[in-house]
C-alpha cells in the first residue's frame, strides 16, 4: 500500500508580474517502508516538493494523498494535526530550541497532540525515546552542550516521539562530519529496517543517497530519474 | 492543549530569557507601582485637604430665626425670635447626623474696659462651650468656661487675641476682670489665633461668654436686636420679648406707656436665642442634618404642613463646593497619571514582545512544523505577555505600597491604602498584557512555517 501518492502536483509562485512555475506536474508513489533519497541541483524544486510532502505548503494544483487522505483539501488546523501525527521532520541545522533541555525538546510534539497526555507520561515517553537513541545521559543538556551528532539525534527523537509512519529529512547530514554522518545514517537505516518507518531524505551527498534503495533525481521541476538501486547498498 | 500545559510552556519560554523578561516587566512594575503609590499618596492628601477644608466649616449649619412681617411689610431674616435654647438641646439629642449644637446670643457692640483702656470688639457672643468645638477653635491659654457657668450665668468670658493685644499689652489676660456694659467678667481663657474669616473680618476680635450671662446680665435691658420685631414699631417702644405668636402684628398685651414699662418690667415668658450653630458629623452629612433639623423644628414650633417655617437653615455651600471640586480634581489628576504610566508600560511590553517574536521566528516555525496550530501560537504568546504583566502587576503592588510607606515614614506625608487601586491595577495590568500582547502574538501566529524555519 502506498503511503504517499502524488498526482500531477504543480506549484507556481507569483512574484508580482513574474510567474514562476517550480513544480511542473509530479506524479509519484512511495510505498510504506521505503527508504528514498531525493536529489537534484539547487532550484530543481526538491525543497518545494519536500514542503508540499510535509504539509507545510499547499500545491497550486494536483492531488496529494497521505495515508489515503487528500491533504490538499484539509484546513490549516487539520494539516497541523497531520504534521503532528503522521510525520516527523529532521532538518539540516537541527532546529532545536535554544536553552531548552533535550527532554523538553523531545516532549514538544506531545504538547500539540490531539489526545491529552499527562506530563508524567509525556516525560516517560520522551525518556524512552532518548534512551533508544543513546542519549540517556544527555537528558538535561541544552543544545549548546551537545555535539552535532547528538543534536541531530535529539532532533530525530523529537521527530519520532509520536510514532509517525513518515520521516522527512532535509539534508540531515549537511552539518555533520563524516563519522557522525555514518552514525546518523546507520540510525536511519535501523529505523527503516526494524521499525518500518518510511524515510525520505533530501540530499546532495552521494554517500547518503547510496544508503537508500530508491533514488529520485529532480531537475527543473520534474522527476528526471527514479531508480531502484540493487547494488552497492552500504 | 490544556491550560496548565500552556502556562508551563510560557513559563519555560520566559525562563529561557530571564533578563529580557525582567526588563520587560520593569515597565509594568513601575507603571503599576506609580499608580498605587500615587493613589495612596493622593488619597491621603485628598483626605487631609478635605479635613482642613472641613475645619473651615464645611460641616457647619447655621439656624436663624425667620422673618417677621407686619401689615405686609417684611422685616427680613432674623427679625422674629423663634429659636430657644431648648431647640438647640433637642437638635443635639434627636438628630443623629448632628455632632454638636450650640445656641448663640449676640450683644450689641459695646466697649470692653480694662483698667484705663477700652476696646470695642467686633463680636460679642454668648454661647455654650460646644461653640468652640463647632468652630474648630481652641483655647490657647487658660480654659473654656463650663456648662455650669452657662447654668449659673457666671460672669466669665473668653477673649480673642486682638482684644488681648489691645487691652493687655505685655501681660497675661487670664484671671483679669474686664467690664462690659458695667458687668464685670473674669477672663478664664484666651482663644487661639484664628485670623481673618473668608470675608476679611478679624475673627480674633471676639469676646465669648456664656449665653445666659450675655442675655440676662449684659444685654438684659438693651435687647436692641429685637426692637425691629415690635408690633407697630413706629407707635410703640414696648419690648415684645414674650410675644407668643411671632410674626403676628398684634401683641399679647396692650401697649403700655414708657412709664408703665419702667415701673413694671414684663416677665420673660420665653427665652430666645439669636442663632443656633450646629455641626454635622461630616461635610457629606450636612444635607441629612438639614432635613432632620427642619422636621424637628417644624414639630417643636407647631408649624402646620404647608405653612412657612419661622427659621432658616444655612450651610456653607461655598466651602462645600470648594471641597467637592478639590476632591474631583485630585481624582482626575490621579487617573491621568495612572493612564500615562500604564500606557508607557504597555508599549514597553509590546516592543519587547515584537522583538521576541522576531527573535523566535525559527522557534515558531519549528513549533508549527511539529503540529502547533496558529491558535496555539497565539495563545502561547498572549499567555506570555499576560504572565509578564501580572507578574509586573504583583511586583508593582509591592513597589507602590513600599513607596507610599517610605513617603509616610520619611516625608511624613499622609497616605491612605486603597484596595480599589490594587484591584484596579491587577485588572488593568492583565488587560494591558492582552491588549499590547495581542498584536505581537497575532503576528507570530500568522508566520508562514516555511519562511519561519528558513529564517536566520
Amino acid at each position: 500500500m502506498n503511503l504517499i501518492e502524488l498526482r500531477d502536483i504543480r506549484k507556481t509562485f507569483y512574484l508580482g508580474e513574474v510567474v514562476l512555475p517550480v513544480l511542473k506536474g509530479i506524479t509519484l508513489n512511495i510505498a510504506k517502508g521505503e527508504r528514498v533519497a531525493l536529489t537534484g541541483v539547487s532550484g530543481s524544486g526538491k525543497s518545494t516538493l519536500m514542503n508540499t510532502l510535509g504539509c507545510l505548503d499547499r500545491p497550486t494544483a494536483g492531488e496529494y494523498l497521505l495515508d489515503g487522505e487528500d491533504v490538499t483539501r484539509l484546513s490549516n488546523n487539520a494539516r497541523a494535526m497531520m504534521r503532528n501525527q503522521k510525520m516527523g521532520f529532521v532538518f539540516q541545522n537541527f532546529n532545536l530550541l535554544a536553552r531548552t533541555t533535550a527532554l523538553a525538546q523531545v516532549m514538544l510534539p506531545l504538547l500539540y497532540g490531539r489526545q491529552h497526555i499527562s506530563l508524567k507520561e509525556a516525560k516517560q515517553r520522551a525518556t524512552t525515546m532518548l534512551d533508544r537513541l543513546g542519549l540517556a545521559d544527555r537528558m538535561d543538556h541544552h543544545p549548546s552542550q551537545l555535539s552535532g551528532g547528538q543534536q541531530q539525534r535529539v532532533a530525530l527523537a523529537r521527530a519520532l516521539i509520536n510514532n509517525p509512519p513518515l520521516l522527512l529529512a532535509d539534508e540531515p547530514t549537511g552539518n555533520l562530519d563524516s563519522n557522525t554522518t555514518r552514525e546518523v545514517l546507520a540510525l536511519f537505516k535501523q529505523l527503516n529496517d526494524q521499525d518500518g518507518i518510511t524515510i525520505l531524505i533530501v540530499t546532495h551527498d552521494p554517500h547518503v543517497a547510496a544508503v537508500c534503495k530508491r533514488v529520485i533525481r529532480m531537475a527543473d521541476g520534474l522527476i528526471e530519474t527514479d531508480e531502484i538501486q540493487t547494488e552497492g547498498l552500504t | 492543549m490544556k491550560v496548565l500545559r500552556i502556562l508551563l510552556a510560557s513559563l519555560t519560554a520566559l525562563r529561557r530569557n530571564v533578563m529580557r523578561s525582567a526588563l520587560t516587566t520593569l515597565g509594568i512594575v513601575i507603571g503599576v507601582g506609580a499608580v498605587i503609590a500615587m493613589m495612596e499618596i493622593g488619597n491621603g492628601s485628598s483626605a487631609e485637604i478635605q479635613k482642613s477644608i472641613s475645619s473651615m466649616g464645611a460641616n457647619t449649619l447655621m439656624i436663624f430665626p425667620g422673618a417677621a412681617a407686619s401689615a405686609g411689610v417684611s422685616f427680613g431674616a432674623g427679625s422674629t425670635m423663634s429659636l430657644t435654647p431648648g431647640d438647640s438641646d433637642a437638635i443635639l439629642n434627636e438628630c443623629p447626623s448632628v455632632r454638636a449644637s450650640a445656641p448663640v446670643v449676640r450683644a450689641r457692640s459695646a466697649p470692653v474696659i480694662f483698667s484705663n483702656k477700652n476696646w470695642v470688639p467686633n463680636e460679642i457672643i454668648g454661647t455654650t462651650s460646644d461653640y468652640l468645638a463647632i468652630r474648630a477653635w481652641t483655647v490657647g491659654e487658660g480654659a473654656e468656661f463650663e456648662d455650669s457657668d452657662v447654668r449659673k450665668a457666671s460672669r466669665v468670658c473668653l477673649i480673642g487675641q486682638s482684644i488681648v493685644r489691645e487691652l493687655f499689652p505685655g501681660q497675661s489676660a487670664v484671671g483679669q476682670e474686664v467690664r462690659l456694659q458695667n458687668v464685670s467678667l473674669r477672663v478664664v481663657g484666651v482663644l487661639a489665633k484664628k485670623g481673618a474669616s473668608m470675608m476679611g473680618r478679624d475673627q480674633d476680635d471676639t469676646l465669648i461668654a456664656p449665653w445666659t450671662t450675655i442675655k440676662f446680665r449684659v444685654s438684659g435691658a438693651t435687647t436692641a436686636n429685637v426692637a425691629a420685631t415690635a408690633p407697630a414699631a413706629g407707635t410703640s417702644t414696648a419690648t415684645p420679648r414674650g410675644q407668643l405668636y411671632p410674626g403676628s402684628a398684634r401683641g399679647l398685651y396692650p401697649s403700655r406707656s414708657a412709664v408703665q414699662t419702667k415701673n413694671s418690667p414684663m416677665p420673660v415668658r420665653m427665652i430666645t436665642v439669636d442663632q443656633i450653630v450646629v455641626s454635622a458629623i461630616s461635610a457629606a452629612e450636612t444635607k441629612d442634618a438639614t432635613d432632620e433639623i427642619t422636621s424637628l423644628l417644624r414639630e417643636r414650633h407647631h408649624i402646620a404642613a404647608g405653612d412657612v417655617e419661622d427659621f432658616n437653615i444655612r450651610d456653607m455651600a461655598e466651602i462645600s463646593k470648594v471641597l467637592s471640586s478639590t476632591t474631583e480634581m485630585m481624582t482626575k489628576l490621579l487617573l491621568v497619571v495612572a493612564m500615562i504610566s500604564l500606557i508607557v508600560g504597555g508599549v514597553g511590553i509590546m516592543n519587547i514582545m515584537l522583538v521576541s517574536v522576531t527573535e523566535r521566528t525559527k522557534e515558531i516555525g519549528l513549533r508549527m512544523a511539529v503540529g502547533a496550530r496558529a491558535a496555539d501560537i497565539l495563545r502561547q504568546f498572549l499567555t506570555e505577555s499576560v504572565m509578564l504583566c501580572l507578574a509586573g502587576g504583583a511586583m508593582g503592588i509591592g513597589l507602590g505600597r513600599g513607596t507610599s510607606y517610605l513617603v509616610t515614614k520619611i516625608l511624613h506625608w499622609p497616605t491612605l491604602p486603597s484596595l480599589g487601586a490594587i484591584i484596579a491595577s491587577v485588572v488593568v495590568s492583565a488587560s494591558v498584557g492582552i491588549i499590547f500582547g495581542y498584536y505581537p502574538a497575532w503576528k507570530a501566529s500568522r508566520l508562514d512555517p516555511i519562511e519561519a524555519l528558513r529564517y536566520e
